[in-house]
């Protein structure tokens, strides 16, 4: 299957260029960084005495949010930088020349250097979601309720973005898509903070720009799902308690995204994929 | 077997107002090696492309052993009997000379029992034995376009398109080349090779189109195209009525008479006439239509 051959491929050249090194080594920074400092939230005192354990894995639970939600930019930054350049690249280098005259159908090859690429994505996310949990809960005993629905959110997130990028990348040079995509990245993110102050303010033509956003790049949509995977019980409630206002808070989401939502994203991801096949088949080489 | 390894009818390509090829039509026979000379700019990169499939024509049809351009699963199976060097040749320079051949092997669909031994084989082909190990990254031009060459003859193709082949490449290494296309030729196999460099072509190649604006200007064997042989014979003491007995194909180019269109098995009797008419022979020169004199006047530009 030529798809494979191009998906080794991808997954080779990457791993090559010490990109996975780079990666690799400042996720280990990070997690050990992040992990001295969830080690010291036991130490914190309130009035010379120690704070409660409810406590300490309430601060936990928040600070993780702030650090997963590192993680999960670094790898949407990732795929994006991975993916903008992977078939615009080798056209304008001329590696596509040798490669496409080869009895390989230019589907095979977007479709190739997606999934190398998502396998990259997927191990990648999954080694350092599993890498900074196993730490935190070392460090403070503390495991998020959900963890791997958290994972697959985080997960989804990047090959959303992965899947843009490709599909920029069957037209744009690396740079310009990349560009692109990381402002579309932002602007969602945005979107869904707008969204929820129209939700919080009861103003529903901001409510309905935000959902918009939501569905035109279903990744800050998908970073709320994560979110919500990793909020204990007690905060869901409190926070729920205090009614729409929290759900401008990018950190927060206070339901989980319905299936319609899960279905829709993936739906996104197949239906980009299907642009870009079609925009390569017709691209000259 | 009998259809032409490459066969192209009307085939054009314009790029907004930019005309690339201007209704190609051509034809390759098997077992050919078929130069495909025109100078830079003339459509020539254009035509491979199309023809492999890298770029689509915006008028008429191409056949690839067969297999119509327009047809794209049946021309995909016919890619698998081709190989190609394109003139801009890039190679993935993080994978070794070997893994860059075992990729083309596995795109190519060739056993992998076989990827090694057919590695070795084209790799000493290109005398690039020694480098097989070696990161591409590392490479001169000429060592990556003998690897692309290398690349282009995994699987003994029954077609070779071969743009500008020896463009990087020093002397010997063009002789070199000149040499294992003679060998491919041997074997049976059709070589297509795109170049400007008349010198190659005139040294390698059985055909010959000439192609400028995008159209082929001329097309045929080195006989057909050139209108053959010359004489240059210097004799002084021959009268105009003596002269007049050469035929009306020559001309004075001062004590030199021009005599076009005679085979070079007729000097003998044109020296031994020009005696017996009483002239005095200095010199003779069998002269050969060079294809330089051909092409440039095929451009219309004067040798």
């Amino acid at each position: 299957m030529a798809i494979f051959t191009i998906a080794k491929l991808a997954i080779r050249e990457v791993v090559r260029r010490r990109l996975i090194l780079a990666l690799v080594a400042l996720t280990l920074l990070s997690v050990a960084l992040t992990t001295w400092g969830f080690s010291r939230i036991p130490t914190i005192t309130q009035r010379g005495v120690p704070i409660p354990d409810v406590q300490v894995k309430l601060i936990a639970s928040q600070f993780l949010i702030l650090v997963m939600f590192m993680f999960s930019n670094v790898l949407a930054l990732s795929s994006v930088f991975v993916a903008s350049p992977a078939l615009s690249g080798d056209i304008e280098s001329g590696i596509a020349l040798a490669l496409l005259a080869r009895p390989i159908s230019r589907r095979d090859y977007v479709l190739g250097k997606w999934v190398g690429l998502a396998a990259l994505v997927v191990a990648y996310a999954a080694a350092a979601i599993a890498i900074e949990l196993a730490a935190v809960d070392l460090a403070v005993g503390y495991v998020p309720p959900r963890p791997l629905e958290f994972a697959a959110f985080i997960l989804g997130e990047g090959l959303v973005l992965l899947s843009l990028a490709i599909l920029l990348s069957t037209r744009l040079s690396g740079m310009v898509g990349g560009v692109i995509a990381l402002v579309l990245f932002g602007m969602a993110w945005l979107g869904g903070i707008v969204g929820g102050l129209g939700a919080a303010f009861g103003n529903d033509v901001i409510e309905n720009a935000g959902t918009v956003t939501k569905l035109v790049l279903p990744t800050d949509g998908l970073w709320r799902g994560a979110v919500y995977h990793l909020q204990p019980a007690t905060v869901l409630a409190a926070t729920n308690a205090a009614g729409p206002a929290a759900t401008a808070n990018p950190f927060f989401a206070a339901t989980p995204p319905p299936t319609a939502y899960l279905l829709w994203s993936a739906l996104w991801i197949a239906a980009v994929l299907a642009l870009a096949v079609a925009s390569f088949r017709a691209r000259e080489v | 077997m009998s259809e032409p390894a490459i066969r192209t009818a009307d085939l054009g390509k314009r790029y907004g107002k930019i005309t690339a090829l201007a209704g190609l039509a051509l034809e390759v026979p098997r077992g050919a090696v078929f130069g495909f000379l025109g100078p830079n700019g003339a459509g020539k990169t254009t035509a491979v492309k199309l023809l492999l499939g890298l770029s689509s024509p915006t008028s008429g049809e191409a056949w690839l052993l067969g297999a119509p351009i327009s047809d794209g699963s049946a021309h995909r199976a016919a890619r698998a009997r081709v190989g190609y060097l394109p003139e801009l040749f890039r190679y993935q320079g993080w994978l070794s000379a070997r893994e860059v051949l075992a990729l083309h092997c596995e795109l190519t669909g060739l056993a992998r029992s076989s990827w090694r031994r057919e590695s070795d084989r084209v790799l000493d082909t290109v005398s690039l034995m020694d480098r097989a190990e070696t990161r591409v990254g590392t490479f001169s031009k000429g060592m990556q376009q003998r690897l692309g060459l290398a690349a282009a003859l995994l699987g003994s193709p029954e077609l070779v398109l071969l743009d500008e082949p020896t463009s990087a490449l020093d002397p010997v290494g063009r002789h070199d080349v000149r040499e294992i296309i003679r060998a491919l030729r041997s074997q049976g196999m059709t070589i297509f090779l795109n170049s400007h460099l008349l010198s190659e072509v005139e040294l390698v190649c059985d055909r010959v189109a000439i192609v400028d604006h995008g159209r082929v200007v001329a097309a045929g064997t080195f006989d057909e195209l050139l209108s053959g042989d010359t004489v240059r014979i210097r004799a002084t003491g021959l009268t105009d009525d003596a002269l007049a007995r050469f035929g009306t194909q020559q001309q004075r180019d001062g004590e030199w008479l021009v005599i076009r269109g005679l085979a070079s098995a007729g000097i003998p009797d044109l020296v031994a006439e020009a005696v017996r008419l009483g002239g005095r022979v200095h010199a003779v020169e069998p002269a050969h239509e060079s294809l330089e004199d051909r092409f440039l006047s095929l451009l219309g530009k004067d040798a």
